[in-house]
């Protein structure tokens, strides 16, 4: 965008902003002065922002202020009647509001791309993801939406802290029961077997192409199976999640021994390096990155095996069952509350992998900072 | 010098082949061996309940039995073959008791959520590519959301539409566009911004748009890494649409076989239809990466 059209919808946008509270926001609501001055608030801070840029933080923060004030603001004269019945003036201001956050969003991300840093980097993202929320419990909230279709985040919220104690229990049987030892067991036989197989090119010529094909399949599939063979509780979901995470635990490993350069293999051999040595001192940690690319594929993929094989069958706990009976009884919130674990669970298994990478591949180009 | 026949052999060695045909074999052979041990006990259990073949039974009539159950542990692969014979060739394809009926109700959904999510993710790459803004706030949520098990959702889409008078086809399809949605949306990014500045520099010396940017420098550029997400994603819309069957007791396609299947104890039929799901998304992705070879030979690609 041109900063000249930037401009005009800047202006548009606070002129809006000041008709908002003069428009009828829902049946027999009113701005209180307290809202009112909020709302004033947010608007100046949103001008400021707008046209007033020094290229520091500064007008960022300013768009960040105005657009928490204005929320504030508008969710107060939406509690204070206009649930289900808000009107114009509500939707303009969240028009107001969503273009603030984008100025802020906007202003963040200039300022992280020019000088980097976590913390400005996460600022636009997170600014993001909490919009989205407050923008879901408004229309939620504004249009009286039906519960069972999609619940408010507070009552989400409301949900998990009101079944904490399930919450938790259904984390510890799917998580921690069936889903940690099925990791363990399928990433490590994948990579037991992928060294093994990786002495003979015969086996690696005839697994690898085998090993592709099968990761495409739907395996979570064999769920009906395994809950035949190992019954109803945590047992079968590992054994799924087993032969989910096996093979790309597998074709990694492979592809990853194969990766030392010739050169290095050469220089091994100058040292007259056993077998053993040349794999744990050379190859191994060539492999590392690819194993790493398996683990964290297979966190996920072990999660959703370990949550899909419960709607087979399971004993009256975990993730799966829950999200399969609460589903039933209509109680969305539940639903969300479990999957929002689940969310967490997963990105920070993920996160969790991701760091110790970090720590053992610190010499991949990828990892390295870039000089100066 | 090898002679002609040495190196034909040489060949054979050497390819893809004989490896997987070996392989394979192994495969059939453990199978089998899997089946007559992991039946055994219930064919044992039965023969010593019956008075006229207690203690008369051979090692042979073990095998014989253990591989020909009704509902077997583990059912042989022979027995799964037939089961798909039966319920493939013998059957009329438009009855619901054929498999074939059963596939083309999971493809379809799986084909139109593949089309819409694949569509969705490639309208946004484009908007992330070319708004700095979305780039830096929305694509670490697209990368993160990659790590959540999001076809745990799949009970409530398939509920909540339900509860607003979609059913069929549309809510299954829209569990496999959501799930084929981030690999194609990754994919993309990457290869839309896979030009070099080198590349970049000249299209604009050219004085080109951005349109004309996009329709002749990046669009073609994103090909090698548009196809393997699409491989992904075709493969993951199998699984949503069989997973998308599941929570409701749908009466038709793959995941209602699995299901019922795994309800009423037929291993057989649960195996058959795994063996059927298998060979759907094989066939999906194979088909995937034929358009792929047509496209980068016509764009002059390695092909």
């Amino acid at each position: 965008m041109t900063s000249r059209a930037r401009d005009i919808v800047l202006t548009a946008t606070l002129v809006a902003g000041l008709a908002a509270p003069f428009l009828p926001a829902g049946s027999a609501v009113a701005w209180r002065p307290l809202d009112l001055g909020l709302w004033l608030a947010a608007l100046a801070a949103g001008a400021v922002a707008a046209f007033v840029d020094r290229g520091d933080e500064s007008a960022a923060i300013l768009a960040l202020a105005g657009t928490v004030l204005g929320a504030v603001a508008l969710y107060r004269v939406l509690d204070s009647g206009a649930r289900g019945a808000a009107a114009l003036g509500l939707w303009l201001g969240a028009v107001v509001l969503a273009v603030l956050a984008w100025r802020a969003m906007n202003l963040f991300a200039l300022i992280g791309r020019n000088r980097g840093g976590a913390a400005l980097n996460l600022a636009a993202p997170i600014l993001l993801g909490v919009w989205t929320i407050y923008l879901w419990q408004l229309v939620v909230v504004g249009l009286e939406i039906p519960r069972v279709l999609l619940p408010p985040p507070s009552d989400i919220a409301a949900a998990m802290v009101a079944s904490a104690r399930d919450l938790a229990l259904d984390f510890i049987q799917t998580f921690v029961r069936a889903m940690i030892p099925g990791y363990v067991i399928g990433c490590g036989a994948g990579f037991i077997v992928g060294v093994l197989v990786d002495r003979s090119p015969f086996l690696q010529r005839g697994l690898l192409p085998l090993g592709n094909l099968v990761s495409a399949l739907p395996i979570v599939a064999v769920a009906p199976i395994m809950v035949m063979w190992f019954g109803f509780d945590w047992p079968s979901k590992a054994a799924v999640v087993v032969i989910m995470t096996f093979f790309p635990m597998l074709v990694s490993t492979i592809a990853g021994l194969a990766a030392l350069p010739r050169m290095e293999l050469d220089l091994m051999r100058t040292y007259a390096a056993s077998y053993a040595q040349t794999l744990w001192l050379a190859r191994f940690q060539a492999a590392m990155p690819f194993i790493f690319n398996a683990l964290k594929i297979n966190s996920t993929l072990a999660l959703i095996g370990a949550i899909v094989a419960e709607f087979f069958g399971t004993p009256v706990v975990g993730m799966g069952f829950r999200i399969s009976t609460e589903v039933g009884r209509m109680n969305i919130a539940m639903v969300w509350a479990t999957i929002v674990v689940a969310a967490v669970a997963g990105s920070a298994s993920y996160g969790a992998l991701a760091l110790v990478e970090r720590s053992v591949t610190f010499w991949h180009p990828s990892l390295r900072k870039v000089a100066g | 010098m090898a002679a002609p026949m040495n190196s034909a052999w040489e060949r054979l060695r050497h390819g893809h082949t004989l490896p997987i045909l070996t392989i394979l074999a192994a495969l059939a052979i453990v199978w089998y061996l899997g089946a007559i041990w992991l039946n055994s006990q219930r064919v044992i259990d039965g023969y010593e309940a019956d008075d006229e073949l207690k203690n008369k039974w051979t090692t042979g009539d073990l095998i014989r039995d253990t591989l020909s159950m009704e509902r077997p542990v583990l059912p042989a692969p022979d027995q799964v073959v037939v089961e798909l014979d039966h319920s493939v060739l013998e059957v009329a394809p438009t009855s619901n008791r054929s498999l074939l009926y059963h596939a083309w109700v999971t493809l379809s959904a799986a084909l139109v959520g593949f089309a819409l999510g694949s569509l969705l993710g490639i309208a946004l790459a484009i908007a992330i590519v070319h708004v700095a803004t979305l780039e830096r706030a929305l694509l670490p949520w697209v990368i993160a959301s990659q790590t959540i098990p999001i076809l745990a959702i799949a009970p409530m889409i398939i509920v909540v539409l339900g509860s607003i008078g979609l059913v069929g086809l549309l809510p299954k399809a829209f569990i496999s566009a959501y799930l084929c949605f981030f690999p194609v949306t990754i994919g993309m990014v990457k290869g839309l911004t896979s030009p070099e500045p080198l590349q970049l520099d000249l299209i604009r010396t050219y004085s080109a748009s951005r349109g004309q940017i996009f329709r002749k420098l990046r669009w073609p550029a994103s090909f090698p890494f548009l196809f393997p997400s699409l491989k992904i994603a075709v493969a993951l819309a199998v699984v949503g649409a069989i997973v998308g069957e599941l929570p409701t007791g749908a009466a038709a396609g793959l995941g209602a076989r699995l299901l019922a299947g795994s309800y009423y104890g037929q291993t057989v039929q649960i195996w058959s239809a795994l063996v059927l799901a298998s060979l759907l998304a094989a066939l999906s992705v194979g088909a995937v990466g034929w358009v792929e070879r047509l496209t980068l030979r016509h764009t002059g690609g390695e092909g």
